[in-house]
Parts: C-alpha cells; sequence; structure tokens
C-alpha cells in the first residue's frame, strides 16, 4: 500500500511493470502441463539421441545389403532383426527417424515462411489483393493434396530430396497462410495499428515488426502442430513409395514393407517399430501443440 | 437464398478451369505422350512424325489444350497403353468399388461421431467423456496408414475375422445375395479402418458444439419451461449441434480422396485409389492424370454441396 501525498488516499499495490510477453506465457503454461512437458523432454531426448547416433553411424553401411542375414529375427548383434536385404533394422530405424524429422522440420519451416508472408499481406492489405490470395488458398485447400504430390513427385526429372520438400512445400501452404490472414485481419483493426499509421509509420514496418510479433503465440503453435502433419504426411508418401527413395531410409520406408502381407504377418520387427515410434512420436507433437494452444487461449489457461 | 446458392456455385467455374490447367500441365510434364506406349520401335521416325502431326501433338499448347477440354467434355480421356482400352472403361470399373467403400465409410463415420459426440458433450467430465476425448487425441495423432496396417495385421491376420485383400470372394456369381454378403464383408473392415480416424474431428466438433449451445440462453429458458432433459436435448441443443454436421459430408470428401488411396493400398481392395498408384508404377500417365482430375472434380462438388447445404441448415451464413 502506497499513501498519496495530495489527499491522503491509500493506492493499493499494482504491478505496473510489463505484462508477461507471449513467449513467457507459453513456456509457463508448457511447464505446469505434465503430459505435455513430459512429451517436450521426450522430444527432446530422441532428437538429441537420433541426431547424435547418427553422426556416429554410417548411413552406407546399414543400407548394404548382407545376403547372409536375410529376416533376421532380434538377437544380439541385430537388436531389431534385419529386413529382407539383411540390413540393420535398429539403424535404419535411428537414420529414418532422421530423415523424416529433417524434413519435417524443413517443410514446415519453408510452409511457415510463404504461409505468414501471404497471410499477412493479404489480411494485412485486405481488398482485391486478399480477394484473389484467398481465392486461390480455397482451391488448393479442397483439392486431394496428397493425390497431387504424388503426380508431380512422379513427373519432376531428377527427383531428390530438395525437389520433394519443394513439392511437399507447394502445396501445404495454405491452411497456415488462411490462418495467419484472419488474424492480421483482426490485428489491423486495433489502435495501435491505426496509431503507427497515422505517425507515418511504413506498412513494411507495421507488418512485419509490430503485428508479426503480436502473432507469434499463435504462429508457434500452428507450426507445432504442422510438424507432425508433415512428419505423417512424409511418411505416408514414403509408406507409399513416393518420398525417400529406398537408399535414404524414412520411418514410412521401413512401414511400406509391411505391404508385403507375409512381413506384415511374420516378421513384426521390420514396420512395427517404426509405426510405433511415428505414433509416439506424433502424439508428443501434438500435446505440446494442443498446451500450447490452451496457453494462447487465456480462457483455457491454468493459471 | 438463390443469390448466395448462385454465386457460390459461379465460383465453383474457375475451380474447374485452375483444376484442368492444373492436370493439363501434369499431363504434360510426365515423361513421353500418347504415342510412346502405343508404337513399335520398327516403325520409320518420318511416320511417327506424320501421326503426331495427325493426333495434334505438335500444336501449340494452347490448342492442345482445347482439343484435351474438347474431348474430357465428351468423356474421352484417351486411351490406357496398358491395358489396352478406353481410360474412361478402365476407370467406370473401378469406380464403383470405390463408391461403395466411400459410402460405407462416411456410413460408418456419423455412426460412430454421433452417438460419442452428442455423450461426451452431453455427459461433459466425466470418466466416459474422458475416455471418448482420449480417443480422439490418439486418433487425431495416429496416421492413417499405420491404423490400417494395424486393424489389418489384428483382424485380418491374427484373428482371421476378415478377408485380407479383394473385394469380393473369387468365383461368386454377380448378383445373388452370396455375392452382396462377400462384398460387404471385404468392405468391413476397410470401411471401419478409415471411420475410424476420419470420426474424430467429427466427434470433437459435435463435442465442443454441445457443451456450448448447452450454456446458452434458449437452453436455460427451455428447462425452466419445464421441459425433460431428453426433450430439451433432442428439440433443442441437438436440432442446433446435429445439422451442421450432417453437411460435413461434401468437405469429407477430399479427405476420403487421400484415405482411399492408402487403405485400396492396404487392404488391396480395386478401387480408384489402387489404381491410381498402379498406373503411376505402370506409367499409365493418361490414367493417371484423368483420376487426379476425377477426384479433384469430386473434392470440388463435394465442398459446393456442403456450402449450399450448410447455408440451407444454418440462416446465419445466408446473411453474408
Amino acid at each position: 500500500m502506497r499513501i498519496d501525498k495530495d489527499s491522503g488516499a491509500q493506492i493499493p499495490d499494482v504491478d505496473l511493470g510489463k505484462s508477461p510477453s507471449g513467449f513467457s506465457i507459453l513456456l509457463r503454461e508448457l511447464i505446469r502441463d505434465k503430459v505435455a512437458f513430459g512429451s517436450l523432454l521426450f522430444l527432446f531426448l530422441i532428437i538429441a539421441g537420433v541426431f547424435g547416433t547418427s553422426i556416429i553411424m554410417d548411413q552406407s553401411e546399414i543400407i548394404k545389403v548382407d545376403l547372409f542375414a536375410l529376416y533376421e529375427p532380434p538377437s544380439a548383434t541385430y537388436w531389431l532383426g534385419t529386413d529382407y536385404g539383411g540390413r540393420d533394422i535398429f539403424g535404419q530405424l535411428i537414420i529414418g527417424t532422421r530423415n523424416s524429422l529433417a524434413i519435417g522440420f524443413l517443410v514446415t519451416l519453408l510452409t511457415g515462411i510463404i504461409g505468414i508472408l501471404v497471410g499477412l499481406i493479404s489480411g494485412y492489405y485486405g481488398g482485391t489483393v486478399d480477394n484473389i490470395f484467398m481465392r486461390f488458398v480455397d482451391f488448393f485447400m479442397v483439392l486431394p493434396i496428397l493425390m497431387i504430390v504424388i503426380a508431380f513427385v512422379t513427373a519432376v526429372p531428377g527427383y531428390s530430396i530438395v525437389s520433394f520438400s519443394l513439392i511437399m512445400t507447394a502445396f501445404l501452404w495454405m491452411g497456415i497462410a488462411r490462418l495467419i490472414r484472419s488474424k492480421a485481419l483482426q490485428e489491423k483493426e486495433l489502435d495501435y495499428v491505426k496509431a503507427s499509421k497515422t505517425l507515418g509509420t511504413s506498412d513494411f514496418k507495421i507488418m512485419f515488426f509490430q503485428v508479426l510479433p503480436n502473432l507469434s503465440s499463435i504462429i508457434i503453435v500452428t507450426m507445432t502442430l504442422n510438424l507432425a502433419g508433415n512428419i505423417g504426411i512424409e511418411s505416408g508418401l514414403s509408406f507409399l513409395g513416393f518420398g525417400f527413395p529406398e537408399s535414404t531410409p524414412s520411418l514410412g520406408t521401413l512401414i511400406s514393407y509391411a505391404r508385403n502381407p507375409q512381413t506384415l504377418e511374420l516378421r513384426w520387427w521390420i514396420w512395427l517399430p517404426a509405426s510405433i515410434l511415428i505414433f509416439v512420436l506424433m502424439l508428443s507433437i501434438n500435446n505440446v501443440g494442443q498446451a500450447l494452444k490452451r496457453a494462447t487461449d487465456a480462457r483455457q489457461r491454468r493459471g | 437464398m438463390w443469390k448466395l446458392i448462385l454465386r457460390r456455385t459461379l465460383i465453383t467455374i474457375p475451380q474447374i478451369i485452375l483444376l484442368s490447367v492444373l492436370v493439363f500441365i501434369l499431363a504434360q510434364a510426365m515423361p513421353g505422350d500418347a504415342l510412346t506406349g502405343l508404337i513399335d520401335p520398327n516403325i520409320d521416325p518420318a511416320t511417327i512424325e506424320a501421326m503426331r502431326e495427325r493426333l495434334g501433338l505438335n500444336n501449340p499448347w494452347y490448342v492442345q489444350y482445347i482439343d484435351w477440354i474438347k474431348g474430357v467434355l465428351q468423356g474421352d480421356f484417351g486411351q490406357s497403353f496398358r491395358f489396352k482400352m478406353p481410360v474412361s472403361e478402365l476407370i467406370g470399373e473401378r469406380m464403383i468399388n470405390t463408391l461403395w467403400l466411400s459410402l460405407a465409410t462416411l456410413i460408418l463415420t456419423y455412426l460412430i461421431a454421433i452417438p460419442l459426440g452428442i455423450i461426451s458433450g452431453r455427459f461433459n467430465d466425466t470418466w466416459l467423456d474422458r475416455a471418448i476425448t482420449g480417443y480422439t487425441y490418439i486418433g487425431f495423432a495416429a496416421p492413417l496408414f499405420i491404423f490400417a496396417l494395424v486393424m489389418l495385421f489384428v483382424f485380418g491376420f491374427q484373428l482371421g475375422w476378415f478377408p485380407t485383400s479383394g473385394s469380393v470372394t473369387p468365383g461368386t456369381e454377380p448378383g445373388t445375395f452370396a455375392y452382396f454378403l462377400s462384398k460387404l464383408n471385404h468392405l468391413l473392415l476397410p470401411a471401419l479402418s478409415m471411420a475410424l480416424i476420419t470420426t474424430v474431428s467429427t466427434v470433437q466438433y459435435l463435442r465442443s458444439e454441445i457443451i456450448d449451445t448447452k450454456q446458452k440462453d434458449f437452453i436455460v429458458t427451455a428447462r425452466a419451461k419445464g421441459n425433460s432433459e431428453t426433450r430439451v436435448y433432442n428439440r433443442h441443443i441437438l436440432r442446433n449441434s446435429l445439422l451442421p454436421i450432417a453437411a460435413f459430408f461434401g468437405y469429407e470428401i477430399t479427405g476420403l480422396i487421400g484415405g482411399t488411396i492408402f487403405i485400396e493400398n492396404i487392404f488391396g481392395y480395386p478401387g480408384m485409389g489402387e489404381l491410381f498408384l498402379s498406373s503411376i508404377s505402370l506409367r499409365d500417365y493418361s490414367v493417371m492424370t484423368a483420376l487426379v482430375l476425377l477426384f479433384g472434380l469430386a473434392a470440388i462438388i463435394g465442398a459446393l454441396l456442403s456450402d449450399i447445404i450448410l447455408s440451407l441448415v444454418d440462416p446465419r451464413i445466408r446473411i453474408k
């Protein structure tokens, strides 16, 4: 309590410091949510473990065909057995997780950048620009993207990991663009944007240095959830045989061996570990994403 | 009302044109052209050139595009050079199978979503609701193809309750009741696998919709008038929450298409998705592009239907 000098009235102490930033709220909520925090730790462990081990592992050694060790069940030498080429499943699992995660991160980042750019410009300017962009986005959101990605993957000559991620990016940025656009549309009606405009700040500066930071928490949430989705899409495409080539295993490649009914029925060690790993990865990323989502919504916060 | 429907229908025209351009680019980008598979290597190059000229393959791209559109409008998608038959006939056979699969999936999706959503929304925060929410959480994270593989592994191979591939037992006479039963039996596991995953978003939507509605003033009024709880739910809450869901089936089509590609592949079910994948591995590109076009059209029309139905059942949309 303080006493006002002139009137002598008591003024209650109010914290006049800055209100907590969006980022620190997200972090606080995440640590409070035990399931999400556990998932986050688990993810860090997996990422560190996979990227760490893959440095000392030799990819060409793992994918080398060994005709004397076809379809070995799990043993001390082959922790998770071998596949039809006598290749170690455990090694492939590590490399595959690394590849799947890497492409997941890459595509999420690229779609994020394009989506944020298009969404911000579209929402901030509105009018004709917005109309044209959004009709495009509507169109692509309706299309069966998976099919078109597969078709383009077959059409592109000199197919590589780079072209694969670019094709995925080309058809997956629309969701985030639409979200950012609707948020930017709300944001630009707020007083701070109007004030800034009146002061003569350039549109570019308002968009990227004033509006964008205010959308950061939503962007973090969407990108987290997208990461899970993109890993799912990549492994799905690899499963169908349109993702990574077999020489660069992904989690989907390992599961695709289960399209052979005998492997599915009798050799669980080939496809089950990769399946469980994808599922647990996606569940953990979703847990983190959902917790972050709750944190951005003040009504659902835990405190 | 009619204005809105008309305007929404008009939007599909540029969408369809854009789709056709996309598919045309795709067809052009594919290695080889319509002649690559037809001719034997002994024909002399001058003859091939003459055939090219006659088929219009040397025309500028916009002439080729218009020719192609003319053909498509008359149902002519070209020849499949693997199966040596018109693409339209080839697709026709598979389309019926995929239609049955999609229909069964849609029915199962709603059969699962509606009771689960209602229970979860009505008794929220009970153990039952937590179990259902847990299921939606898991279903949301699990990729369809992994779930389908596990279903096939458990119910197809380990328990042996369902056939593990095909759409009908070979040798069954078409038209008989046994034929129908066999079809249904082959359909059930793929459809159920897909429905259990696709239904998740509908359950979540219905749950939050019901929880939202039941706190509204008009529900309080309905209760205050002395309506029984059943009547409040059937007449007031569900009327509000179920109708939009019924309109979602059109949006589901896009998801179903992606789903059928995986499901038909895993369960060896001879439908359009399976044809799509095999036409790629056989380099039968005229079949592939025709399928992309048809699936794209189905998705666009599905979204159109959903938008129209939604505007019919939900007056709030009409005001715009």
